[in-house]
């Protein structure tokens, strides 16, 4: 998909009619193609060069960028900063931001800042508790929860005033996500969960790992008969696993991860056991595409973002598509030549 | 006292009919906390709203109480403070991502509101960011001041 006008690093698009941001990604889901969003693992670094060498990895394969905010309670470069730099050259940075080390004041600067940046979505978390991370010894804020988060940066957005009722000269024009976890008791509840955070303003959804397709159909069923997808774009996520091992250390030590022991199975008797995982997301993607409310996927690579190609190309998630990157229109013009 | 609480939530339905008794009473005893002073009223109240529903509840007194909203199940007592329902790292029997000793304070409040009257409708509603300067005040209090004079809290 190539819009009339094409971003220009550092000026906004115009708002489409019936948009709430200028962004990339609120175009490509409103115009119904499958999108394809993923995650970057923030340096522990203060280079730039850094950012920008583990965004191009993506470039060509993806129409978004998560930047986590601390993910597992681990110290990172902040959220906003990638995302501030990743606008600089273009990029569709998804910002993360998550409740557990900002208190509500905090949070708005954070929104008016990255929305001055150019960043055009936002995702809004809880956040893993500080003991999981590697500052346990940090105090865990929770002022808001992602609920509350996501009222008050739709307030800010559409009612152009803090949550103190103080006035806002210009808002943030921000198109807004939360996550759900499909795959965590309570089963029968998640989807009035689901139903809760769109109630609160989520119009996009970035859900946990899904190893466990009919659960995600179960998931999907329900929220259908509560009119969830038409409400808002439901992004399911996935992941290559690395070995067997990894399967088994993530299902027991990082919160909210479902494995079903047939995929450790699988893992296991195979021979490239990071070969196999790559095949597996691959064979579930294709899955998850034919479920009926799904709008797109997000893919998460920790630690092998080099394996997210090879994915999205294989699973035909794109069908075809290009999402934009800082060079496509040099890169796209000799191959129109050549054909 | 995770015993108590787990009475609670299992009677949900019991406390949310005694809570509709108590707080027709409280709020019938307007006049009376009028003359007191309701400011004057408030350390004594919340002394007793603290052993009550810190026995029964494990009430961390919020002074924004949102039990009839889920399950009887103090939403605060969640290490993430979620009032809106669980996070989504609840381990697969049903405990805390940050606790795993306890049983999720959401996984209990969805049974609980199963349970109750309008509390079953109620858990659904988004609730509000907590104000933070309530903390250790009366809930009772603020909601007999509150139901029993709408037009002067609504100024």
């Amino acid at each position: 998909m190539i819009f009339e006008d094409e971003p220009v690093p550092g000026y906004p698009l115009p708002i489409l009619p019936g948009h709430t941001s200028p962004g990339r990604l609120e175009r490509v889901l409103r115009a119904g193609a499958f999108a394809v969003t993923t995650e970057l693992d923030p340096p522990d670094s203060a280079d730039p060069e850094d950012v920008y060498r583990r965004a191009r990895v993506f470039d060509g394969y993806v129409d978004a960028i998560n930047a986590t905010d601390g993910s597992g309670a681990n110290c990172h470069m902040s959220s906003l900063a990638v995302c501030a730099l990743l606008t600089r050259v273009g990029y569709a940075p998804v910002m993360q931001i998550s409740c557990r080390d900002r208190n509500r004041i905090a949070i708005q600067g954070d929104i008016l800042g990255g929305a001055a940046m150019g960043v055009c979505n936002m995702l809004c978390l809880t956040g893993d508790g500080v003991g999981n991370g590697d500052h346990p010894q940090a105090k865990p804020v929770f002022d808001l929860d992602c609920m509350t988060l996501l009222e008050i940066g739709t307030t800010l957005r559409d009612a152009h005033h803090f949550q103190s009722g103080r006035k806002l000269t210009f808002a943030p024009r921000v198109f807004f996500g939360a996550a759900e976890n499909p795959f965590a008791p309570p089963f029968d509840w998640r989807p009035f969960r689901l139903a809760k955070k769109i109630a609160a303003g989520a119009q996009f959804i970035q859900t946990q790992y899904c190893y466990d397709v009919p659960r995600l159909e179960a998931f999907m069923a329900r929220a259908g008969d509560l009119g969830l997808p038409e409400r808002a774009f439901i992004l399911v996520g996935v992941g290559p696993l690395r070995s067997a091992k990894t399967a088994q250390w993530m299902r027991t030590h990082v919160p909210g991860v479902h494995i079903p022991d047939e995929i450790i199975r699988r893992m296991a008797g195979a021979e490239d056991q990071a070969r196999e995982g790559r095949r597996i997301c691959i064979d579930l993607i294709r899955e998850i595409r034919t479920i009926k409310g799904v709008s797109g996927i997000h893919v998460m690579a920790y630690r092998q973002e080099e394996a997210v190609a090879e994915v999205i190309t294989e699973s035909g998630a794109l069908n075809g598509r290009v999402p934009w990157y800082p060079d496509r229109s040099a890169d796209l013009q000799p191959k129109r030549a050549a054909s | 006292m995770r015993a108590a609480r787990h009475w609670s939530v299992r009677h949900a339905r019991g406390l949310e009919t005694t809570y509709h008794l108590f707080e027709r009473a409280m709020i019938a005893l307007d006049p009376l906390w009028r003359r007191a002073g309701y400011e004057r009223a408030e350390r004594p109240v919340a002394a007793v709203e603290r052993v009550v529903k810190g026995f029964l509840f494990d009430c961390r007194m919020c002074g924004q109480c949102v039990l009839s909203s889920t399950g009887m199940s103090c939403p605060m007592n969640c290490p993430k403070e979620l009032r809106n329902g669980p996070c989504g790292g609840v381990r697969p029997d049903g405990h805390c991502e940050v606790d795993p000793q306890m049983r999720c304070v959401w996984v209990e409040a969805i049974a609980g509101s199963a349970r109750m009257r309008e509390g079953s409708a109620a858990v659904h509603v988004v609730q509000f960011a907590v104000d933070r300067r309530l903390a250790g005040r009366s809930s009772w209090l603020a909601v007999a001041r509150e139901k029993s004079a709408p037009v002067e809290t609504a100024q």
